[in-house]
């Protein structure tokens, strides 16, 4: 387990490092922040001056290499736009991305998962080929554009759910929240509904598939010959094996759910780390993009990691191969 | 959470005939656009921050709808002679901490303007010209400038007063020099952000101040003027269009601004809600590379530069069809323009005495032959595509319309963040954008656009393509020492003739924009596009 786990880490510092070079290069190329964010108005003295201040007026490498040095010491930088560091800009906003994916995550279990499992218990019925008709539209419509049916249907004609921003926050554990409180998780009900579709027709396919092949296995022949009612032989001997890859692939989708949320938040307006980072490619803020993407990475990089010890959990066998390796 | 989902047809069916939501009578819910940077008023010189500080902080002098000047925090102003400028401030006015305000607040907080740290967009634009203050009592302020300065009282609408007692330091005793004020102690950037600095005069007091999320902004029960109409005010930052209009139309906001254009249709057929629009000071342009030879992006010349021949800027220019634009493209939200500034701002003609460019395309064709084109040539034009309205569908329109004439024009289209960059670099041969003339003034677009490029004057700043005509130079720094009115108009009247005559720049169209709101509340549109939450009524 620790040589897996020292490899892992190696691995992962070498991915930060290739990353930090890309993107900082990437953002460097696309433009000057300072023709972007300076007021119009300002004279060409004011606008060397600032660039002066900000050290655009050195080469790239300069730059690279300060920001690297820097870096060493745990500072990523202060964001050009907010002039506060661009860790804790970030950490600001992560609350509110993490909460709206916890929700999105369970909806895409609790949709995908029961009906995954009975359109696999019905596979060659009518209400198992609906289910997977269904579920095609789940994969194929847009991100933005359900968004924006949602908030048509039950915010603008029905008034149910208020069409976009964030709700009330409490403070939990020093965060704010608005998942614990009743107005704030009504905000939260349509970006999560949007963000969990896609991973709700995933976990229904593979539910589905799970099921259909755990059906044929001879322990549940075993049980039904034993006369195990037929709900139990679901939810509690087919789901538990099923369940591996369903979270193999929920892992991902969790990191994917958390980094790149971009879309949905736009929408929503939701103030997550999605929307800072699509705010801050407009804007150039360097700083806020590097430091947004190396933390992605090592969100990844964790998920992936408590992945393997779930795994270990629910399957003895996995907690072998580990320690043998 | 209100169990909703279960609740059967009828009653989705019922919910479709939108029920009147009665608007709170005292709160106010704002869907903006676009977010302030910070809750610093002096952190970055921006629309949407100058936008936000109004409401806490106020300056000196006003600007109303149209960008006239009317007084705030001063009474009156004057001239005194050629070097100093007299204000006379209000005495009735205290900070929302309860310390009075008086005239070494405004050398406090000009003192502070230029040490901002890490600002993207320093304040200093309009304080550099201040040179020295002298106070015979704490409700009158001279200021010193270097030389006659008529754009003084205009640059003091434009930074919001701090208090100097309210951050423990004694005004009377600071040593003011254009260079710096010594060691003062000032409030940081995130003392506004998490409001404990936000003391200002305004008629709103800041409430919380939450990036991406929200501002909220509660009444100032102390306020020196009319107190405002709304006892809490949420401005939400609601930067994408289509969610914003349906945050509108669900009732969550009861105002918004810049609904997009394809939306005004079905926003004015409601009649619960209204739709209120007003001609911007931002006028969308043309440049044209004047410098380079060859120039980079003008094909079939055999190495020359054709925009230099004023036949060819003037053939350009009549082959657009300003109206079709207008029409078409704008949805007839935009008005064609002349030149740099709409009818009825300062220093810009009056209506119809310098009307745009009449479309002439048999001419145009006439006048490029004249030129030595008579088979064209071609040109790729510039432009943004995310940040004027329509942008590159405009420029889509104007590529036609010149390679009507035998102009074979490409669009190079790029997102904001690299065209200005590029624009800056001088890649363009021809390139679209607009300016918005923050002064609200003639003087503002001509010293950018149009002035000679020279960095120690400040001059020529946005003028990418390099126009220069000294003798509109000498008529305009003329008028920007003319502190008469009447004589310093006539004089920016002059100048801008002077370019339009010349073809300098194409002008295309003056941007009109657009708020929408519930029929209960009402706005007047405004010049400078910003949307101040204390200048949203009841309707009548």
């Amino acid at each position: 387990m620790l040589v897996f786990l020292l490899r892992r880490l190696a691995q992962s510092v070498f991915v930060l490092i290739a990353m930090m070079i890309v993107v900082f290069f990437g953002v460097y190329m696309i433009g000057n922040p300072i023709d972007i964010l300076i007021s119009p108005d300002a004279t060409p003295a004011e606008i060397a001056e600032t660039m002066t201040r900000f050290g655009f007026d050195e080469p790239a490498y300069m730059q690279f290499l300060k920001f690297v040095g820097n870096a060493l010491q745990g500072d990523l930088g202060r964001s050009f736009v907010h002039g506060e560091s661009a860790v804790t800009l970030i950490l600001s906003y992560m609350p509110a991305t993490l909460e709206l994916a916890a929700l999105g995550l369970f909806f895409s279990v609790a949709i995908g998962v029961p009906l995954g499992v009975y359109a696999g218990y019905k596979a060659d019925r009518w209400q198992g080929r609906a289910i997977m008709t269904g579920s095609i539209f789940g994969f194929s419509l847009p991100n933005f554009w359900v968004g924006m049916l949602l908030i048509l249907i039950f915010a603008v004609e029905l008034r149910w759910l208020p069409s976009t921003g964030r709700g009330e926050t409490v403070e939990v554990l020093g965060m704010r929240l608005s998942i614990f409180s009743e107005n704030g998780l009504k905000y939260m009900i349509l970006p999560a509904l949007t963000l969990a579709l896609y991973k709700a027709s995933l976990v229904t396919r593979l539910a589905r598939a799970g099921t259909q092949e755990a059906l044929m296995q001879d322990y549940v022949k075993f049980a039904r010959a034993k006369g195990v009612s037929e709900t139990r032989i679901l939810l509690v001997h087919v789901l538990k094996n099923i369940m591996i890859p369903i979270i193999t692939v929920l892992g991902l989708e969790l990191g994917s759910m958390i980094a790149f949320a971009v879309v949905t938040e736009t929408v929503f307006a939701w103030p997550g780390m999605g929307k800072l980072l699509i705010d801050s490619i407009l804007t150039l803020d360097r700083p806020v993009i590097v430091a947004y993407l190396m933390m992605t990475v090592i969100i990844f990089i964790f998920i992936n990691f408590t992945v393997d010890v779930i795994y270990t959990l629910l399957d003895p066998r996995v907690r072998v191969k580990g320690e043998a390796s | 959470m209100t169990p909703p989902v279960l609740r059967g047809v009828a009653v989705v069916a019922l919910a479709i005939s939108l029920p009147v939501v009665p608007l709170s009578a005292q709160t106010l819910r704002i869907g903006l656009a676009s977010e302030a940077s910070s809750a610093d008023p002096h952190f970055h010189n921006l629309g949407p921050n100058n936008q936000l500080r109004r409401s806490v902080f106020e300056s000196l002098v006003d600007n109303d709808e149209a960008q006239q000047l009317s007084p705030l925090l001063a009474e009156s102003w004057e001239p005194i002679d050629e070097n100093r400028w007299q204000f006379n401030l209000r005495t009735d006015v205290k900070f929302s901490d309860g310390s009075p305000f008086d005239a070494y607040d405004v050398i406090y907080t000009v003192c502070r303007i230029p040490g901002v740290p890490d600002s993207p967009s320093l304040l200093t634009t309009y304080t550099k010209a201040i040179m020295d203050f002298e106070v015979p009592d704490p409700h009158t302020l001279i200021v010193h400038t270097d030389g006659p300065y008529p754009l003084l009282p205009t640059e003091f609408s434009t930074f919001g007063i701090i208090s100097a007692k309210a951050n423990g330091v004694d005004g009377a005793a600071i040593d003011f020099s254009p260079d710096g004020c010594g060691d003062l102690n000032y409030p940081a950037t995130q003392a506004f952000n998490d409001t404990s600095a936000a003391i200002g005069t305004g008629p709103f007091l800041m409430e919380s101040y939450r990036r991406g999320e929200s501002v909220v902004l509660v009444r100032n029960p102390d306020y020196w003027g009319e107190p405002a109409a709304w006892e809490r005010v949420t401005l939400l930052p609601l930067t994408s269009a289509g969610p914003r209009v349906a945050a509108l139309i669900a009732g969550d906001v009861d105002l918004v601004e810049n609904p997009p254009l394809q939306d005004l249709d079905r926003l004015n057929a409601d009649s619960t809600l209204r739709v209120v629009q007003g001609i911007s000071n931002r006028v969308i342009y043309i440049h044209l590379d004047h410098e380079l030879v060859p120039s980079p992006m003008i094909r079939n010349t055999d190495g020359v530069n054709p925009l230099q021949d004023i036949r060819v800027r003037e053939a350009l220019s009549i082959a657009i069809n300003r109206d079709a634009i207008v029409a078409r493209i704008m949805g007839g939200v935009a008005v064609a323009a002349g030149e740099l500034l709409p009818p009825g701002m300062f220093g810009a003609h009056e209506e119809g005495d310098l009307p745009p460019n009449a479309f002439d395309a048999d001419r145009a064709k006439a006048l490029l032959a004249e030129a030595g084109y008579p088979n064209g040539f071609g040109i790729t034009l510039g432009t943004p595509n995310d940040r004027y309205i329509n942008d590159a569908q405009v420029s889509q329109a104007v590529a036609q319309m010149w390679t009507q004439i035998g102009v074979e024009t490409d669009i190079d289209a790029s997102t904001a963040s690299t065209f200005f960059s590029r624009r800056n670099a001088q890649e363009f041969s021809a390139y679209l954008a607009g300016w918005g003339a923050g002064t609200g003034e003639m003087s503002s677009p001509l010293k950018a656009l149009l002035a000679t490029f020279d960095r120690d004057r400040g001059f020529g700043g946005t003028n990418a393509g390099r126009y220069s005509n000294p003798a509109m130079d000498d008529v305009l720094t003329e008028a920007l020492r003319t502190v008469d009115d009447d004589a310093r108009q006539e004089l920016l009247r002059k100048a801008s003739r002077m370019a339009m005559e010349d073809f300098a720049i194409i002008p295309l169209h003056y941007e009109v924009s657009p708020w929408a709101m519930k029929a209960t509340i009402d706005y007047t549109p405004r010049a400078d596009q910003y949307t101040l939450p204390y200048r949203v009524r009841a309707a009548q």
